[in-house]
């Protein structure tokens, strides 16, 4: 493997980091509202992604920030070329991240609405346009940019609605089992639409076999969250997103915008060696802490009005 | 006005907005887990509190820095793809590292901090907040590598009109970098320094029952006190003291180190951008002995000579002659930056700066340890009239911090990379004017509208002052679950 080849792979695991982790926090900040009675129901979903959302956010920085490094003219171009929807994305990842820190440190009612609206907003607006934007870049066309952009949005509420179910208990749980349920009509045609015309177009058979994993695991998932076996099913869609993503990255390859190749938006060697080095020796070390972060989170969360013997 | 012009004013305005947050974040983490690592010492309750309530200023301030610099991010690519395309295989590795090596964890650990008083031990819940403040403290090293890399460019070679990085080691330990990372990070420590003091003033004034300004209804009437009534007033003697003065030991240290670091880039301009250090001064020829003007008209001989070159009668090279040179070796252009604009933040930078240091060692004076007298040991009270001064200096550091920034960056056009790039050649070619006046348009109003939020949000969180004193939270106690920010876990 060149060091391009092994470059272009770091940085599908890099954005297959992102969409797994930050999947399930939209999907999470779509569902709120939906999920939630009061406004402890609310705290309670919030609540399963709170200590974690911030660090899945650093998984795109570092998407974005390694592109820049290891292939500067695809960064550019891909930046550059879509621009208003990635200033929509920017802009609902900026209105999502106070309303989530804020949410917590605001007292009235109608400043609580602004953090939700900002929160829900910018999970469905950015989880959309993700999907939109790359089904954009393969095909170019209205149809496709509407598919992709169903398919991400409703893959992370899915997958959301699945880590609420894993990470609750009482009525929230069951809610969120329903609302996985109900993503799932949307997912799953949306899936093997977008999962069957990407590798008959570039096929490879590793492509057909990362889609066949992505569908696969996607019906076994929502199995799994009906027979309410939510680690497993989470397991599950987790791979979906991770074989989803490995397929799209398969179809970008080797020309990850049109007329450009790998090859030539490649840095030197000198840099794609540096950054390798650099690369190897941090980031098992950013598993690993964030995997303590999710160890030291496990339990599921009660509603707060349980605990409170007030009102 | 083109895509160009616009373009820039976008950059300059996320920028510096960007800029209004990072340095709270970067100064006031290392302040709060110093005063953590007080409680946990000392069991002091006092300095739990002041860790809870300022932490609580931290966080409502950390949220904006992050969103805004998602920005920054996007912005090289989105904006500025021709200059992302050159500079990417040198600029883009000190990004990277950022991302990989600071970020994560800045962000994950800060996670960890917020949610886990009652879920982790004492010592590895404090450990994850000097982690978390570690992170911020490098991300800021890495970007400023790289800035630095525009300005002084090192370790690389041009081929087939793409910069390719030669050397990383060069780049990380550029002399600008060098001189410029303590430079910032140190001035970030002043703004965070500047805002604890601020805060401090006010609560001394608080429970002294005095206004913030002295306000008389008529001649000899005692000023009356001008509380909020709606909160509750609670008297924490010697707390507010403690918090300022640390304050103040910070943002003196801090500022030794803004002025040794300045004083070395000032010697850095002189041979690797002496149109910026020309242009500071308004010098038009090459000059030996070359003034400094502390305000236009006032010439004191030399001193430009002496900050530059430690040397009164160092020559200094003007602006005149600098342009035909570089006209000379890269082509007919201008290379004049905005005269106004640069001389004008050089000198409010050091006025600005030198105010809010000063500040701070006038209070240490004020409130220095009394001598042993007899055995008594009363320490002396800050005076009232330095607490308003303490709110009143608030903004000092930040546009000091801002009028830095215009006169490293301003001071560099029409460079974006120093000698090898100019800004003109660096503009996304397929952008259109109408779609980065839409995106300026629209980032201002977004970040006007959040500025008030956050500036709401603070101050309601400053008056409403700290916590009561917080008993040790025990699980099973109910009124403990209140002391956790949301949620049992």
């Amino acid at each position: 493997m060149t060091l391009t080849t092994f470059w272009f792979t770091v940085i599908a695991f890099l954005w297959t980091g992102y969409f797994v982790l930050e999947g399930f926090d939209f999907g999470v900040g779509a569902l709120m509202p939906l999920l939630s009675r009061n406004e402890a129901d609310r705290k309670q979903v919030i609540g399963t992604i709170g200590p974690v959302w911030d660090g899945n956010e650093v998984w795109l920085i570092t998407a974005v920030g390694a592109m820049f490094a290891a292939f500067p003219a695809w960064y550019s171009g891909l930046l550059s070329s879509f621009y208003l929807p990635l200033f929509l994305i920017v802009g609902g990842l900026i209105v999502r991240g106070v309303g989530l820190e804020w949410r917590g440190k605001v007292s009235s009612r109608r400043e609580l609405a602004l953090c939700d609206a900002g929160i829900v907003t910018g999970s469905v607006l950015t989880a959309f346009l993700w999907g939109a934007i790359f089904g954009n870049l393969l095909y170019g066309t209205a149809f496709a940019t509407v598919l992709g952009g169903a398919l991400s949005l409703t893959l992370a509420v899915l997958h959301g609605a699945v880590f609420v179910a894993l990470k609750t208990t009482g009525p929230v749980r069951a809610r969120a089992r329903m609302a996985a349920l109900l993503a799932s009509v949307g997912a799953v045609p949306a899936a093997v639409a977008a999962l069957s015309a990407i590798p008959a177009d570039h096929g490879s058979a590793w492509m057909w076999a990362a889609a066949l994993v992505a569908v696969s695991t996607l019906a076994a998932g929502v199995a799994l969250a009906w027979r309410r076996r939510e680690g497993m099913a989470f397991t599950a869609t987790a791979t979906t997103i991770a074989a989803t993503t490995a397929t799209l990255f398969g179809a970008l390859w080797p020309a990850p915008l049109p007329g450009l190749t790998v090859a030539e938006a490649a840095s030197a060697p000198y840099t794609l060696t540096v950054l390798t080095w650099i690369g190897l020796i941090a980031l098992p070390g950013v598993i690993a802490y964030q995997s303590w972060t999710y160890w030291v989170f496990r339990k599921r969360l009660t509603s707060a009005v349980s605990d409170i013997s007030v009102h | 006005m083109d895509a160009l012009d616009l373009a820039r004013w976008q950059f300059g305005v996320t920028t510096v907005y960007h800029f209004l947050f990072v340095p709270l974040t970067i100064g006031l983490g290392v302040f709060v887990a110093g005063l953590q690592t007080a409680w946990l010492r000392t069991g002091k309750e006092h300095y739990l509190r002041l860790t809870k309530f300022f932490g609580k200023l931290f966080l409502i301030n950390f949220a904006m820095g992050v969103v805004t610099g998602l920005v920054q991010e996007f912005q090289f690519g989105m904006n500025w793809s021709d200059y992302s395309t050159f500079v990417g295989d040198v600029f883009g590795a000190p990004l990277a590292m950022e991302a990989l090596l600071a970020f994560f964890l800045e962000s994950t650990f800060l996670g960890l901090w917020i949610f886990g008083w009652d879920r982790l031990p004492r010592k590895a819940h404090l450990a994850c907040l000097w982690a978390a403040v570690i992170g911020s403290n490098l991300s800021a090293y890495f970007i400023l590598a790289a800035n630095a890399w525009m300005k002084h460019p090192v370790g690389y070679e041009v081929v087939g009109g793409r910069a390719r990085m030669t050397d990383l080691w060069a780049v990380l330990t550029n002399s600008t970098a060098l001189a410029q990372i303590p430079h910032v990070v140190a001035a970030a420590f002043v703004v965070a320094g500047g805002f604890v003091i601020a805060v401090s003033g006010y609560q001394i004034l608080r429970e002294r029952g005095l206004p913030l300004t002295p306000r008389r209804t008529g001649r000899g009437l005692p000023e009356t006190p001008d509380l909020d009534a709606t909160v509750p007033l609670r008297r924490t003697p010697g707390m507010w003291r403690t918090a300022l003065r640390g304050a103040l030991v910070m943002t003196a240290i801090a500022g030794v180190v803004v002025a040794g670091s300045g004083d070395l880039s000032g010697q850095l301009l002189r041979e690797q951008q002496p149109m910026k250090l020309a242009a500071a001064e308004g010098l038009r020829h090459d000059t030996t002995a070359a003034p400094f003007s502390p305000v236009p008209g006032v010439e004191i001989p030399g001193l430009l000579s002496i900050l530059a070159a430690h040397d009164p009668n160092a020559q200094v090279q003007g602006i005149d002659d600098i342009q035909r040179r570089y006209a000379t070796s890269f082509g007919t252009a201008d290379y004049t930056p905005n005269l106004p604009v640069v001389f004008w933040s050089f000198r409010l930078m050091i006025y600005f700066g030198m105010a809010a240091v000063g500040l701070s060692v006038l209070g240490l004076w004020l409130t220095r340890r009394p001598r042993k007298r007899r055995g008594s040991r009363t320490e002396r009270p800050v005076p009232s009239w330095f607490a308003r001064l303490c709110v009143l200096a608030l903004p000092l550091p930040t546009m000091a911090i801002i009028a830095g920034w215009l006169l490293s960056e301003i001071g560099r056009q029409p460079w974006t990379v120093q000698g090898e790039l100019m800004t003109a050649a660096s503009v996304s070619p397929g952008v259109s004017l109408a779609e980065v006046a839409i995106t300026l348009a629209a980032f201002t109003v977004l970040y006007g509208v959040l500025a008030l939020a956050e500036g709401a949000l603070m101050l309601r969180h400053i008056k409403a002052g700290p916590e009561p004193a917080p008993a040790e939270p025990v699980r099973s106690d109910p009124d403990a679950v209140r002391l956790t920010p949301t949620l049992m876990y």
